[in-house]
C-alpha cells in the first residue's frame, strides 16, 4: 500500500484535487487542503522532509510583494467605473446609426464597439449587459436572426478578454513568469484579427442569408440634418482626411525623419494625430458653428474621443514605455473616474460598490493562487511537474503535438472552469513543458487566452450567455416603434448562436498555431523590448521587499551548493521552493535564517 | 446553539465592518500608484517607499478581506456538480469543507506566519530597498488576516449547522443586494426611458450561481 502510495504519489494528488475541486468547496481552500493533505502523507510515508511546510509562509509573501498581480484590482476597479459611465451606451447608438443603413450595419456596430470597449474595460458582463438591452431590441425590431444576433453580441462582449488590458492576459503573464506588456503588445494584433474574423462571418451572412441582417430602413435613423440628409458623406470626408494626414505622418515624419522608432511608438503616436485632427475639426466646427461637419460627423467625433482617451492614457503609455501595466492601470482608473465626475454619474453608492466588488474579485482572485502555490509547494516536492513533463513529451507529434493536446484539454476543461482556475492550476502544470520545448511563452500565453475565451461562450455556463440572457426579453412583448409583438429570445437561440464563434475561436487558435507570426511579429521589435526594460527596472526595484531578496539569498545559496556558476531564470517559484528545501537539508530548522538581512 | 448563533452574528457583524473599511484601500492604492506614476515622470522623482506601500496596501485588501469575502460566499466554487444538490447537501459539504479544508490550512498558515512576524519585529527588519519600508507590518497581516478568515469559517460552519437544524434559513444563498451587473442593467433602462426595454425582464439574479 505504501509502495504504491510513494509510486503513484503525484497522479493520486492530482486525481484528488480532481476530485474535491468537483466537491464544489471554493477552489482556492480545495487546492490549499489538498497539498496540505499530501505534504502530510509524503512526510508521514518518509517521501518528504518535515520541514518543507516551513516554506509556506514565504509563499504567501511572494504574491504578496507581486507587482504584476496589483494591476488586477486596478483594471477591475477601472472597468467597473467606467462602465457605469454611459459610454458604452453613447457608443452603441451612435455606431449603430452610423452602419445601420448598410445590411449586417448594426452586427458591425457591435463588433466594432465591442472591440473598442475591450481595449478600455475589459469587463465581459458590462459589455455584454449593454449590447443586450440597446443592439439586441433594435436588432429583434428589424428582424435580425436571432442566433445571429446573441451569438454577435456575445462573441464581442468576450473580446474583452483577450484584447488588451484584459485580466486574463496579467495572470497569464504573471503565471509563465513574463512581462505584461510583452503579453499586452503579443495580444494586440490577434484581437484584432479576431474581431474581424466575427466581422467576416457577419459579412458571410449577409451574402448567403441577407434576410439574417437586414439594413435598417432610412427612418431608424434620428441623428439627421436639418433638411433631411443623412450627413454620411460629411463623416466620410473626416474619415478620409483624417486618415489621409495620419498616412501623411506616418510617411514624412517616421519614414523620413525617424525611421528608427519602434512599430508600436509609431502606431500609437500617428492614432494620437489623427483623432488629435477630428477633435479640433469638430471642437472648431461647434464653437464657431461653422455648420461644415454634418451632426452625426460630429457625434461620432465626440463619443470616440472619451474611449480612444482611455485607450492612449492605459495602452499608449504602457506601449510607449511611459508607464508599467500596472500604473497604466491606476491611471485609467483615475481616467475613469474623472471622466464619470465629468459626466455627473459618479455617486457615492457607485463609488463604495465599485470598491466593494474589486475588494472581493481581488481576494478571491489572490487566494486561489495562494492555493495554488500550496498545491504546487507538495505537488513539485514529489516531482508532480516531471510526471506532467513526461505525460506531455511522450505525446506524439513532438512540439505540435504538445500544442494540439494542451488547447484540446483547455477547451474542454473550460466547458466547466471559468479562467482564474484554468490559468492558475493548468498553466504552472503545462508552461515549464513549453518552455522545454522551445515554445516560446509569450506567443504560448496569446494562444491559450484566444482558447480560454471560450469559455465565455461555451454553452451551457459561459458566463457571456449568461448575462446575456438575463438582460434579453424573456416573454413576449410590444415593439414600442413598430407597435409589432416580438416574440421572447429562447435560451435555445443564444445557446444555438454562440456556436458559429466557438468555431472561429478554434480557427483562430489553428491560425496562431500556423501563422506563429501573428502573435511575435506583429508589434514586438527589437528595440523597443530594450527601452521597455529600461523602464520596468524601477517598479521591479521595489519588489524587492521581502518576496525576492529572500529568493535571490536562496536561490545564491542553492547554486552555491550544487557549485553552479549561472542563475536559472525558469521557474523561479519552484526554485526557490527547492531551494529552501536545500536550505533547511543543510541547517537543519535554521530556515529563517536565510532571510535574515544584515 | 442560541449562543452558538450570537457568536456568529459577532463575527459576521466584524467581518461585514472590516470589509467595509478595508474597501477604502482600492481607491486610495489607485490614487497612490497613479500620482507615483505622474511625478516620476514629470519631476523625475522617485521613492520606493511609496511603490512599496502600494503592494502593502494590496496585501492588506485581499488579507483582511479573506473573511469578508467568505462572508458574502464569493470565494469561486466549481458548482457544476454540486449546485443542483439540495439546499442540505450543500450545507453538509460546506460543513466538511470548513472543517477538513478552510481550518487546517488557515490554521497552519497563521501558526507558521506567526514565528517569522516575531523575528521581523524584535529585529526591526527594513526592506533592502533604499528607503524602503519596514518589513514586521507586512509579515503581521500574514497571520491577522487568516485569524479573521477562520473566524469567518467557523461563523460560517455554525450557520450551517444550525440551518441543518431548521433554526435559521440557508445561508448559502446570497443576500440579495444588488450586484454592479444589476445596477448598470437598470440604469440603462431608466436614462433610456426605453418602453421596449423596460418591457423586458431584467433579472441578472435569477439563476445566478457562481461564476463558471
Amino acid at each position: 500500500m505504501t509502495a504504491f502510495l510513494i509510486e503513484n504519489i503525484a497522479p493520486l494528488m492530482f486525481g484528488a484535487l480532481v476530485i474535491v475541486l468537483l466537491l464544489g468547496y471554493p477552489v482556492a481552500f480545495a487546492l490549499g487542503a489538498v497539498g496540505l493533505a499530501f505534504g502530510f502523507i509524503g512526510i508521514e510515508a518518509g517521501l518528504l522532509r518535515p520541514e518543507l511546510l516551513q516554506a509556506l509562509p514565504e509563499r504567501i509573501f511572494g504574491v504578496m510583494a507581486n507587482d504584476t498581480l496589483l494591476a488586477v484590482p486596478f483594471f477591475t476597479f477601472m472597468g467597473l467605473i467606467l462602465e457605469r459611465s454611459g459610454m458604452a451606451e453613447d457608443l452603441l447608438e451612435t455606431i449603430g446609426q452610423v452602419f445601420g443603413p448598410i445590411r449586417g450595419g448594426l452586427a458591425y456596430a457591435v463588433v466594432f464597439v465591442g472591440a473598442l470597449l475591450a481595449a478600455t474595460t475589459g469587463v465581459v458582463a458590462a459589455s455584454v449587459i449593454a449590447m443586450g438591452l440597446i443592439s439586441l431590441p433594435i436588432m429583434l425590431r428589424y428582424g435580425y436572426d436571432r442566433r445571429l444576433a446573441t451569438g454577435v453580441i456575445a462573441a464581442s462582449g468576450t473580446l474583452a478578454q483577450i484584447i488588451p488590458p484584459s485580466l486574463v492576459l496579467i495572470i497569464m503573464a504573471d503565471q509563465l513568469g513574463k512581462s505584461v506588456g510583452d503579453m499586452y503588445a503579443g495580444a494586440f494584433i490577434p484581437g484584432f484579427v479576431l474581431a474581424l474574423l466575427y466581422a467576416s462571418y457577419v459579412i458571410g451572412v449577409t451574402i448567403f442569408k441577407p434576410h439574417w441582417a437586414p439594413a435598417l430602413p432610412p427612418e431608424a435613423r434620428t441623428l439627421r440634418e436639418a433638411n433631411g440628409a443623412s450627413g454620411n458623406r460629411s463623416l466620410l470626408v473626416l474619415t478620409v482626411l483624417v486618415a489621409a494626414v495620419a498616412v501623411a505622418f506616418w510617411m514624412v515624419y517616421y519614414d523620413r525623419y525617424h525611421p528608427d522608432v519602434a512599430t508600436d511608438e509609431r502606431i500609437v503616436i500617428t492614432m494620437l494625430v489623427g483623432v488629435g485632427l477630428a477633435f479640433l475639426a469638430a471642437v472648431v466646427n461647434k464653437v464657431f458653428k461653422l455648420g461644415l461637419l454634418s451632426r452625426i460627423a460630429e457625434r461620432v467625433t465626440f463619443v470616440l474621443i472619451p474611449p480612444l482617451a482611455l485607450i492612449f492614457l492605459v495602452l499608449g503609455t504602457i506601449f510607449l514605455g511611459v508607464a508599467t501595466p500596472t500604473e497604466g492601470g491606476a491611471m485609467g482608473a483615475t481616467g475613469a473616474l474623472i471622466m464619470a465626475v465629468a459626466r455627473r454619474r459618479l455617486s457615492l453608492s457607485l463609488l463604495k460598490q465599485a470598491m466593494n466588488t474589486t475588494a472581493k474579485l481581488s481576494t478571491f482572485v489572490v487566494f486561489i493562487l495562494i492555493g495554488a502555490r500550496v498545491f504546487s509547494l507538495t505537488f513539485y516536492a514529489v516531482n508532480g511537474h516531471v510526471w506532467v513533463e513526461h505525460l506531455l513529451t511522450s505525446l506524439p507529434g513532438g512540439q505540435l503535438g504538445f500544442l494540439i493536446a494542451v488547447n484540446l484539454l483547455i477547451f474542454f476543461l473550460a466547458f466547466f472552469l471559468d479562467f482564474f482556475e484554468l490559468a492558475f492550476i493548468i498553466i504552472p502544470l503545462v508552461g515549464p513543458v513549453a518552455e522545454k520545448l522551445g515554445v516560446d511563452l509569450i506567443w504560448f500565453g496569446v494562444l491559450l487566452a484566444v482558447n480560454m475565451q471560450t469559455s465565455f461562450m461555451h454553452p451551457p455556463f459561459g458566463f457571456a450567455l449568461f448575462y446575456l440572457r438575463s438582460v434579453a426579453a424573456a416573454k413576449s412583448y410590444v415593439d414600442r416603434i413598430t407597435r409589432r409583438t416580438i416574440a421572447p429570445v429562447t435560451t435555445g437561440q443564444i445557446y444555438w448562436g454562440s456556436v458559429p464563434f466557438v468555431v472561429i475561436q478554434v480557427i483562430m487558435v489553428a491560425l496562431i498555431i500556423a501563422f506563429p507570426d501573428i502573435v511575435s511579429g506583429g508589434l514586438a521589435k527589437k528595440e523597443k523590448i530594450d527601452t521597455r526594460n529600461l523602464h520596468i527596472e524601477i517598479p521591479g526595484a521595489a519588489k524587492g521587499g521581502i518576496g525576492s531578496q529572500q529568493d535571490d539569498l536562496t536561490k545564491a545559496l542553492e547554486r552555491a551548493m550544487r557549485g553552479e556558476p549561472e542563475p536559472e531564470k525558469s521557474q523561479e517559484d519552484d526554485d526557490t521552493a527547492k531551494a529552501l528545501e536545500r536550505a533547511m537539508e543543510q541547517n537543519k530548522g535554521d530556515a529563517p535564517a536565510s532571510t535574515d538581512k544584515k | 446553539m442560541n449562543a452558538l448563533l450570537a457568536l456568529s452574528r459577532a463575527i459576521d457583524a466584524m467581518s461585514e465592518r472590516i470589509g467595509r473599511v478595508i474597501f477604502w484601500l482600492v481607491l486610495v492604492a489607485v490614487l497612490i500608484s497613479c500620482a507615483n506614476a505622474v511625478v516620476r515622470k514629470a519631476f523625475n522623482y522617485s521613492s520606493n517607499s511609496f511603490l512599496e506601500i502600494q503592494w502593502y496596501l494590496f496585501s492588506a485588501i485581499f488579507l483582511f478581506c479573506a473573511g469578508y469575502t467568505l462572508k458574502h460566499n464569493e470565494h469561486v466554487r466549481i458548482d457544476i456538480i454540486t449546485g443542483r444538490l439540495s439546499a442540505r447537501a450543500r450545507a453538509m459539504i460546506d460543513i466538511f469543507g470548513t472543517i477538513f479544508f478552510l481550518l487546517p490550512v488557515t490554521l497552519l498558515v497563521m501558526w507558521l506566519s506567526w514565528p517569522l512576524f516575531v523575528d521581523a519585529y524584535e529585529r526591526n527588519e527594513v526592506s533592502t530597498n533604499a528607503g524602503g519600508l519596514i518589513i514586521w507590518p507586512a509579515r503581521l497581516m500574514v497571520p491577522i488576516g487568516f485569524f479573521l478568515l477562520s473566524m469567518q469559517g467557523i461563523s460560517e460552519l455554525i450557520k450551517r449547522i444550525a440551518f441543518l437544524m431548521g433554526m435559521i434559513p440557508d445561508p448559502g444563498e446570497k443576500a440579495h443586494e444588488k450586484t454592479m451587473e444589476e445596477q448598470l442593467a437598470d440604469e440603462i433602462v431608466r436614462s433610456r426611458g426605453d418602453q421596449a426595454i423596460a418591457e423586458e425582464t431584467v433579472d441578472i439574479a435569477k439563476g445566478r450561481g457562481e461564476p463558471t
